[in-house]
């Protein structure tokens, strides 16, 4: 795939710079010296170096659980290099809620993020950091795809699904107002743009994935005009990803049929509050926020994994954190960056780790801590091909 | 309403007729008359004529059609002294007179037993949905679920024994959408004090009455402040009232995720619409599906029973391969409410062992039966109890 894509690249940055490519055309070495700078800047991705990527420990047991997957990544030789950043909320100019200019440069320049916990103060004037991350790199679709673990049982051992969800508008708008004393109105938006972004979006996961169909979840018999919007939209997109099945189905049909038989879905796109509920729903199939990762996918190309667990403050700093969800992330974040094959060891080395149950953190019924659990991942990548 | 003025007037005529001999007589008699007139809309009498109450059934669509058939089957043989007026409503036409001759039939009779009528949205969305119509009209603002783990049916969790009260007239419900710009659509969630508070107040009376010790509010106030909010503060200030039955709140994301681990720590669960919709089908489905568990819609002065998660089931139409237990246990809990005490015990009891001892389930608990043979096997029970059977 790198292969393609850079060859891809260089034929676009040819024919920006007006250079043909066929045998006729001399090249000026000027123009040769520009395009390899070009191509420097441009396709940085697919250098055979080191691949930046920023890094947000958050609170918590942020900081213990991104050290491990560093070490992780480093016993596995992953062409990573991490950038630290921190994230807080301050007031920018005009009064609006920004985050540190060098933690949004820095996302901006390296694309790819990483990110732990936060914590969101209540009462502190501020909106949620997650809300404001999600403003600033307009990250329009969560993705969640949920795997049954090898070793950590569930009453459901055949879950393999993605769910995909808006991440922008519908009833998280925050648009709420007072009528008269007594009565609330709560406005959920659909606007066809965002829909048709996030349905595009899906049918790409799952073209890019392999998965064989997408459902659309939505409750179009209550909701005529917002859901049946987003409904044509996602019609319109599957008609031009015809190898890949669509169906739709209610909203009470996929919890009734989640909750009995999880084989029969596959990725799952749907509103936001849809989303929230079903992508907790499958997190609980699998095990738990502690074993869950998440993606955020933004516009420009911007992405960011993240834990969706909390910071639990309880147990932070004593070493006794778990970080498979972090970790699972980040292996979601390799995919994401075409580097499949680390990727597969990694979450592979995890995988075995959890199923020979020597090594287990707390949560998932061991009492092994963090950094003995990350020994037992490294050793396992030293058994891996 | 004429009953009560002659009384009035007649208070009035009486007083100074007989002075201070019988004053304690007239205030008691004035009381009387106050209280009746306090109250603005007649509960309507209950449709009972010679012993035989009349109760509406309204099919649906899908599989209502065929299960109904059974459900009169099964009271015919039993002799449940019910008569149904059946009023047919069809889904394929945009005007709402089917579902308002419908709502006028429930307004008679009072009580009703229903099923899904599918809402193609195919159609302009000024066709609104006529289950949803049904409900607000008649002001159905409490919907009841009890999810019960049955011993008979094979599932993934065993000790599940949730009451769900979901409100059942407005939030994201209401209907209420408009496209301000072309590709910008807002609907709106409406929650009002009143109903919050009318539907907590429900929740917390039933726990009362059925001994249940906890009762946990289910929303998003994290999110939706004003909203959920609102009707978190409702519940918080009918639970102060109940100081025996302890209350806590969860959200519902969270409580999802719960249920799906350990759903045994829930009781009785209250919450606006649309989480009651999630909510309500999980239980279902953890408990062994949409066959299965029996759902009450209760107003003021209407009740109308149907099955829990409100499927139309057209793909298993026709096929004699439905499962009949949810609307046999909806009926009688039907019976229940109208009183018919015996008749649902025999019923319920013989569905139940069905279920449970004979084992002969249906495709979709994973057995082979066919919806006639479960309905045969029913009615062997009733008659094997020695009570007074018609002939088939």
């Amino acid at each position: 795939m790198a292969g393609n894509a850079l060859r891809s690249a260089i034929v676009n940055l040819l024919r920006k710079w007006r250079l043909s490519i066929n045998g006729q055309d001399k090249f000026k070495a000027k123009e040769v010296l520009r395009v390899a700078a070009a191509l420097k800047k441009d396709t940085r991705m697919f250098s055979s170096g080191m691949q930046t990527v920023t890094l947000i420990p958050g609170d918590g047991i942020g900081p213990e659980i991104s050290t491990a997957v560093m070490k992780i990544f480093e016993a596995a030789k992953v062409p990573i290099q991490w950038e630290e950043r921190n994230i807080t909320a301050i007031k920018g100019p005009g009064g609006k809620w920004v985050i540190p200019s060098d933690a949004k440069e820095s996302m901006d320049r390296n694309k790819m993020g990483l990110k732990g916990p936060l914590k969101t103060p209540i009462a502190a004037g501020h909106p949620s950091m997650n809300l404001l991350l999600r403003k600033t790199f307009d990250l329009y679709a969560n993705v969640r795809p949920c795997v049954s673990m090898e070793g950590y049982e569930t009453p459901y051992a055949d879950v393999n699904l993605v769910t995909i969800r808006e991440n922008t508008e519908g009833e998280y708008s925050g648009i709420e107002h007072v009528i008269v004393d007594g009565v609330v109105q709560s406005i959920k938006l659909i606007t066809e743009r965002a829909s048709k972004r996030i349905a595009e979006y899906a049918f790409e996961y799952a073209r890019n994935n392999k998965r064989a169909s997408v459902t659309a979840v939505h409750k179009a018999n209550i909701m005529r005009m917002s859901d049946g919007l987003f409904l044509r939209t996602c019609r319109e997109a599957a008609e031009k990803y015809k190898d890949i099945k669509f169906t739709e189905m209610y909203l009470d049909t996929v919890c009734l049929n989640m909750v009995q038989d999880p084989s029969q879905f596959d990725v799952l796109v749907m509103p936001n509050l849809y989303g929230d509920i079903l992508s907790d729903l499958c997190a609980g199939l699998i095990g738990g926020l502690g074993v869950t990762p998440s993606g955020n996918i933004g516009a420009n190309g911007v992405a960011i994994f993240e834990s969706v667990h909390g910071t639990a403050p309880d147990i932070a700093g004593k070493d006794l954190a778990n970080p498979t969800a972090l970790l699972l992330s980040a292996v979601m974040m390799l995919r994401h960056m075409g580097l499949h094959d680390h990727a597969r060891r990694i979450q592979t080395a995890c995988f075995n780790t959890i199923r020979d149950k020597k090594a287990l953190t707390g949560d998932l019924g061991g009492s092994s801590k963090c950094s003995e659990f990350t020994e037992a991942i490294c050793q396992q990548l030293g058994y891996i091909e | 309403m004429a009953a009560h003025s002659a009384a009035f007037s007649m208070a009035k005529i009486i007083k100074p007729f007989w002075g201070g001999l019988t004053g304690n007589t007239v205030k008691v008699f004035g009381t009387t008359v106050t209280s009746q007139r306090s109250k603005t809309v007649l509960t309507p009498p209950p449709a009972k004529y010679g012993g035989r109450h009349t109760v509406t059934l309204i099919p649906g669509d899908g599989i209502g059609p065929e299960l109904f058939n059974h459900v009169r089957e099964v009271f015919r043989f039993s002799c449940v002294p019910v008569d149904f007026e059946v009023v047919h409503v069809n889904s394929a036409l945009e005007t709402e007179d089917d579902i308002n001759n419908a709502i006028t039939a429930i307004r008679r009779n009072g009580v009703a037993l229903k099923g899904n009528i599918e809402t193609k949205h195919t159609m302009p969305p000024s066709v609104k949905s006529g289950n949803n119509l049904l409900r607000t009209s008649l002001d159905l603002y409490a919907n009841v679920m009890h999810c019960q783990s049955l011993p008979g049916v094979q599932t993934r969790h065993k000790n599940i024994d949730i009451i769900i009260i979901r409100e059942n007239t407005e939030g994201e419900y209401s209907s209420l959408e408009h496209e301000s710009v072309s590709g910008v659509v807002e609907s709106l969630k409406i929650i009002t004090r009143n109903n919050s508070l009318r539907i907590a107040e429900y929740a917390f009376r039933l726990a009362r009455e059925k001994g249940r010790r906890r009762v946990t509010a289910v929303h998003k106030a994290n999110i939706m402040k004003l909203g959920d909010g609102l009707f978190l503060q409702c519940c918080r200030e009918v639970a102060s009232g109940y100081p025996d039955i302890t209350f806590d709140s969860m959200i519902v994301d969270n409580t999802t995720m719960q249920l799906v681990s350990k759903p045994q720590q829930f009781d009785v669960m209250v919450m606006p619409n649309l989480y009651g919709n999630v909510v309500s089908n999980v239980c279902a489905g953890l408990v062994g599906g949409p066959g299965l568990v029996p759902g009450a819609n209760y107003g003021r002065d209407y009740a109308v029973f149907e099955t829990a998660t409100r499927n139309t089931g057209k793909s298993i139409a026709n096929r004699n391969i439905a499962n009949p237990t949810a609307l046999l246990l909806a009926s009688c809990m039907m019976l229940d409410h109208l009183k018919l005490y015996d008749n649902a015990t025999l019923i319920r009891n013989a569905v139940l062992t069905t279920m449970n001892e004979t084992r002969l389930h249906t495709a979709d608990i994973g057995g082979q039966g066919t919806t006639s043979e479960v309905v045969q096997s029913i009615m062997r029970i009733i008659h094997s109890k020695g009570q007074h059977t018609a002939n088939i």
